[in-house]
């Protein structure tokens, strides 16, 4: 009895933390499917879904049903196990830095003292499912695109963890909430510019979106890695995908651009959330922006522009970091 | 890597089959590509896949009766194409043309020559990976589709120039739209140059990629603006002219490269260039008959050869006729520039990341229908 009561509490925590996670995946996938067709029809001079609802609103509704009921096609000599495993990999992991991220003072599932690695190696899981996705279609398009997609993830990890690591020098912590807490006066956009850019453009590639959606190139390898895909197993990839932007912008803003500050607002340690995913959505509106303005960069360049710019900076900018902590 | 020291091992390699359904053929056409990682050392064009036998079909009706055939070779230079076999059999037959009507098919054909451009330039940005332009580029054309279809009827596959002249006139309304729509391309440009052309990323991609030499375009009769991207200054209109090109003004865009950037300039150039020709002709434009008085109904060719060549948008075009003196023409041979210039790809290709095949192609500006006609 003893026991119960004391797992009792977080086992309702555990379950409450899913459904939050659960809505926040599939209301982010709704709201950013939406927003993003929008906002691509607008930059292309077209109004976008138009037709279900009013302005298209119920149209995400609608392409949700159409791809449950749609048949899962497996290709003949696909490696049945892998790729029916794939999709589920891309999509399950996104839960657990969900959980890790302070929305608020109050408003966070769990705070690790290593939130930040959990998050990082949560999020790496999906190069994995692209590749045994790409390697499992028997397919040499995907095949290509799996490839391309794990050289580009693990090679953006490295200038993506040394420039969240400057950050990590100057506070002392992996837990994000003290992370966040730590910008009260300042926001530390301000005081590491370059790191928040090395960041961005990690942040960009790692969730392999135009101008660096190699893995999923159309007019080279007509949809990458997930050619094979159809119905549910492929809109999880999506799903995936979109988690993820949402995870890397989360963390994005509370380590540079000052988690839930803002102007406060009453109940502040709840509504907080508020300043909180609006700078979320800011970057991801920022993400979608790009995707539909610039022309894809080429495989090696992408590779060089990782190892002979953005890794030599990071490092020259954590450098500089711990020099500067440690004389101050 | 070195590409040259890969070359006698292949055991690593394995063929990948682009097409005949790609996204970046633009048609069906089917290249076999032997990757070595992702270089590909071998390329291998498969044509046929969208073969009509036009050749064939104009040994077996009235060489008057070909016409609409012409315009589905090139869907997108179809008012050219017409042209060129207008004059074809205007020149077996000996038929006078109204100056009017040479007017108005140099006004629709630069027309039709623009609008492929902007068809191209927003398609090759697909390519590329940029989205937008193309919605950009289509916002134009469907400008140019408007204009021209009040005049020929049709938006795409015309069939306006005839033996003899046209097959309508026009008039002010089309001459003011046309003006409007000089002005409103005009206006675009900054925003083409801002989005496209000065981006960092589209520079890296397009640079140094696919470089032709004039050498190797005369050895495979490359023509077009990929001629014209290597230096040499060969256009028809201006070599050969023809109609009344003579009376205009232009200038023929050159670079010096002949990569895949210098292609993307001269094709952007041309835009202007064709404006000003359209708005010179509108200028001059003289009053009178828009078709010849005499025209036969029944067009008898006398015996003989006879050619015609006119710049299409991808290059040279040339209609070749034998004629055995009846109306049916003994053989018709159409030169179409796509043809040559796809002849390349196996030889500059070779040895290029997968992403620089699909830039290198896009830069040729196929048409395939012109390829397999």
């Amino acid at each position: 009895m003893e026991t119960l009561h004391s797992i009792l509490p977080e086992l309702i925590r555990i379950i409450v933390c899913a459904i939050g996670g659960a809505v926040i995946v599939f209301g982010n996938a709704l709201v950013m499917g939406y927003a993003e067709r929008k906002l691509a029809g607008h930059i292309m001079l077209r109004p976008g879904p138009m037709e279900v609802g009013w302005h298209g609103i119920l149209q995400l509704v609608i392409d949700g049903l159409k791809l449950m009921g749609k048949q899962l096609v497996v290709p003949k000599n696909a490696d049945k196990p892998l790729f029916m495993i794939a999709p589920l990999l891309a999509f399950a992991p996104v839960f657990v830095p969900l959980l890790l991220i302070p929305f608020s003072d109050k408003l966070q599932g769990f705070d690790l003292d290593v939130g930040m690695l959990v998050i990082l190696a949560f999020a790496s899981i999906n190069v994995l499912a692209i590749l045994i996705g790409g390697w499992g279609s028997n397919n040499k398009y995907s095949l290509f695109g799996a490839f391309r997609s794990v050289a580009q993830n693990v090679a953006y990890e490295i200038p993506m963890l040394i420039s969240l690591l400057a950050v990590v020098f100057m506070t002392n912590t992996f837990s994000l909430r003290d992370i966040a807490a730590a910008q009260s006066p300042v926001w530390f956009i301000v005081v590491q510019p370059l790191a928040f850019l090395i960041y961005i453009v990690a942040m960009v590639a790692e969730t392999n979106r135009a101008p660096f959606d190699l893995p999923e190139a159309e007019s080279e390898l007509t949809a990458g890695f997930h050619t094979e895909y159809s119905g549910m197993s492929f809109s999880l990839f999506v799903l995936g995908e979109y988690a993820n932007m949402f995870i890397v912008c989360s963390v994005a803003t509370v380590f540079f651009l000052g988690g839930s500050s803002g102007i406060p607002l009453p109940y502040f340690e709840y509504t907080g959330a508020l300043w909180f995913l609006l700078k979320v959505y800011a970057l991801m509106f920022f993400l979608v922006w790009i995707r539909w303005t610039y022309p894809r960069t080429r495989f090696d360049q992408l590779m060089n522009f990782c190892w002979k710019y953005l890794i030599p900076f990071s490092l020259v900018n954590l450098l500089i970091t711990v020099v500067v902590v440690k004389l101050i | 890597m070195n590409v040259e020291a890969l070359e006698d091992d292949r055991h690593h390699r394995f063929v990948l089959n682009m097409g005949p359904q790609h996204p970046s053929t633009h048609g069906v056409l089917r290249v076999l590509l032997e990757l070595e990682g992702e270089y590909a050392m071998h390329l291998l064009p498969v044509l046929g896949y969208g073969h009509r036998c036009h050749e064939k079909i104009a040994e077996h009706k009235p060489a008057k009766s070909f016409m609409p055939n012409t315009a589905r070779m090139d869907y997108l230079g179809a008012l050219i194409y017409n042209q060129g076999y207008a004059q074809l059999l205007e020149k077996a037959a000996g038929i006078e043309v109204p100056q009017r009507a040479e007017y108005i098919r140099v006004i629709t054909a630069e027309l039709n020559r623009i609008q492929s451009h902007l068809l191209w330039y927003g398609a090759y940005l697909l390519d590329l990976g940029a989205f937008t332009p193309i919605m950009f580029a289509f916002d134009d054309r469907e400008h140019i589709l408007d204009i021209l279809e009040d005049v020929t009827g049709s938006r795409l596959t015309y069939c306006y120039h005839r033996v003899g002249g046209v097959s309508k006139d026009i008039d002010d309304k089309f001459v003011s739209r046309t003006r409007a729509f000089i002005e409103r391309l005009r206006s675009r440009y900054p925003m083409y140059e801002d989005l496209v052309n000065g981006n960092i990323i589209l520079q890296n991609r397009l640079n140094n990629i696919g470089e032709l030499t004039p050498e190797l375009c005369a050895r495979y009769g490359v023509t077009g603006p990929l001629l014209r991207g290597t230096g040499v200054a060969y256009d028809i209109r201006r070599s050969e002219p023809y109609s009344v090109y003579p009376e205009f003004e232009f200038e023929i865009p050159t670079e010096t490269k002949g990569d895949c950037m210098a292609s993307f300039l001269v094709r952007y150039r041309e835009l202007e260039q064709s404006l000003r020709i359209i708005e010179q002709a509108l200028d001059k434009l003289p009053e009178g008959d828009f078709m010849a008085a005499k025209v036969p109904k029944k067009l008898k060719l006398p015996a003989g050869d006879y050619n015609s060549s006119v710049e299409a948008p991808r290059g040279e075009l040339s209609y070749y006729l034998v004629s055995g003196g009846s109306d049916v023409p003994y053989r018709l041979k159409v030169r179409t520039p796509s043809y040559s210039n796809l002849s390349t790809v196996p030889e500059t290709c070779s040895g290029m990341l997968l992403s620089d095949v699909v830039s290198a192609m896009g830069s040729l500006d196929l048409v395939i229908p012109e390829i397999d006609r």
